[in-house]
């Protein structure tokens, strides 16, 4: 394998022999237009973290795909690639809604917050912070979906949605049983649940103060 | 995934030019649904038209004092509309009850409509499937049946239709608008909209080629107390073995709807009929006709139970 065609993955399933070389991900071979036998590649624009970014993709790439293969924000997670898992979930145009279950060009126009434009290690986001002080985590992979879901959770709440276990359809609030049912959709295989809704309550109640 | 090509619909009247002008097109809403089976290739479109920019995400009231739902509203704002809470409330319960959050974000009332059944053996491209690929027979009868459906099945075909949002839009005799490639409007009550099994099972609603769903209409509020129950493996994010859908009037009437047991949205009339009578002969009334499998037989007695359940809701808020 040259040196300058090693990937990541290329890396991983290389195995020991390679596991001295530095990963290096070239930029220009990672977001450089695909060919082949594929439909033509379409210009997308869109507003990730606050920052325009123009990708020409591939119509297949979904978003999740997008982030991580083009534009190297590695942040958000591939799990089970098919909306069943939640790690991938992303806030896009103000809502959560999972990566991988849609395609980039769907999304021209359109404003993305990922877990790296929540915070930053030196200025986390409250939930991020609240999700260190709770121990919501063990593995860590789901943890950036968890924490993009929850924040859009609370805004949902604050904007008066209703959820499965809400018993007036008018009356909504957050309480532990708001918070288990409307987070469903992010699985954690370390079962970090308790904690995960300990940190939410924790920035609800100071949303609240 | 397969190669395909994608263009931003700009009109409705283009969308559906395009899907009846191009083999193989598939219009694209929220794709949660189409796009999992795109990458399973169950689904193999050659080009999608992308519907969500055609202005069809408004709610909006009818002369009749009825509601009419853009097609392309997500389950979200459905669900959350001051009105649908008011005067539909079933229907919010029902969408509230599927998927999750982040899904209802996404999926719209015209996709909703229009999903794939959850048949294990519809996904397992491996296995004989007639949904999937007419001829080849149905894997799930002598196979794992559990979650499969009971009502309206076929030798061909036992898949259940996997909706919440349907079954609680057949409760509320919903018509669902459409326009075809020629631009010609029609609107199909809900109970017509599905298609039985039978031998073709491959077709699913009586929508034809490049004609788009525009909206779903729900006839003027009926009042009375709704409730919406849902049974299923796990508390939350989880397709239905059995739901139900009921609403109560004041003058001891009722009518209900069926989810996770039918090849479709299930509702009959001599299941309102029997209201008076208590669950007991609504279920009976309700599962005549019935066919299950030695994994599935349990669904009867959970219809049962599910509407007893339903009948002490009604009874707590009244």
């Amino acid at each position: 394998m040259p040196t300058d065609h090693v990937t990541r993955r290329g890396m991983l399933q290389g195995g020991a022999a390679l596991a001295a070389a530095p990963a290096i991900l070239s930029q220009a071979q990672a977001a450089a237009p695909r060919t082949g036998k594929g439909a033509p590649m379409i210009p997308v624009e869109l507003t990730v973290n606050g920052r325009e970014v123009h990708v020409p993709v591939d119509p297949r790439t979904s978003l999740l795909d997008m982030l991580r293969e083009h534009l190297h924000l590695t942040g958000t997670k591939k799990g089970c690639d098919h909306g069943q898992c939640g790690a991938c979930t992303v806030i896009v145009e103000g809502r959560r809604i999972n990566s991988c279950l849609t395609l980039a060009v769907m999304h021209d126009g359109e404003r993305v917050t990922t877990i790296e434009g929540l915070g930053t290690p030196d200025r986390l986001h409250p939930m991020q912070k609240a999700f260190i002080v709770h121990d919501g985590y063990q593995c860590g992979y789901c943890t950036p979906g968890q924490i993009c879901s929850a924040v859009a959770v609370l805004e949902e709440i604050e904007a008066g949605i209703p959820s499965h276990v809400t018993a007036d359809l008018d009356d909504v609030a957050v309480n532990e049983a708001e918070l288990r049912e409307r987070m469903s959709g992010n699985i954690c295989r370390c079962a970090a649940y308790p904690n995960i809704i300990a940190a939410m309550r924790d920035v609800a109640g100071e949303k609240q103060a | 995934m397969k190669a395909f090509t994608y263009e931003r619909a700009t009109s409705v009247e283009a969308a559906a030019r395009a899907a009846a002008s191009v083999q193989g097109a598939r219009f694209i809403a929220g794709g949660t649904n189409l796009l999992d089976l795109m990458k399973l290739q169950i689904e193999t479109p050659t080009h999608l038209i992308d519907v969500n920019h055609l202005g069809l995400d408004r709610i909006e009231e009818t002369p009749d004092g009825g509601l009419r739902i853009g097609a392309l509203v997500r389950n979200t704002d459905l669900a959350a509309d001051r009105r649908v809470r008011r005067d539909y409330a079933v229907l919010s319960r029902a969408l509230l009850a599927g998927a999750s959050g982040q899904l209802r974000n996404k999926a719209t009332t015209g996709g909703n409509l229009l999903q794939r059944t959850r048949c294990p053996y519809f996904y397992d491209t491996r296995m004989p499937c007639n949904k999937r690929q007419p001829g080849s027979g149905c894997g799930a009868l002598q196979g794992m049946s559990r979650s499969l459906a009971i009502l309206g099945v076929s030798d061909a075909c036992i898949a259940q239709h996997p909706s919440d949002m349907a079954v609680a839009m057949r409760l509320l005799d919903s018509a669902v608008d459409t326009m075809d490639a020629n631009g010609a409007r029609r609107s199909i009550p809900i109970a017509d909209f599905h298609l039985l099994p039978g031998d073709t099972p491959q077709q699913e609603t009586v929508l034809k080629p490049g004609e788009i769903i525009t909206s779903v209409t729900l006839p003027r509020p009926i009042g009375g107390t709704h409730v919406y129950r849902k049974v299923r493996d796990r508390a939350s994010y989880a397709f239905a073995l059995v739901s139900v859908a009921a609403v109560f009037g004041k003058d001891g009437t009722a009518r209900f709807a069926f989810g996770g047991i039918g090849a479709k949205p299930w509702r009959v009339e001599a299941a309102d009929a029997a209201a008076g009578r208590g669950a007991k002969a609504v279920a009976e009334a309700a599962l005549a006709g019935a066919r299950t499998t030695h994994h599935n037989d349990f669904k009867k007695m959970l219809v049962e139970r599910t509407l007893a359940s339903v009948y002490r809701q009604r009874e707590a808020r009244a």
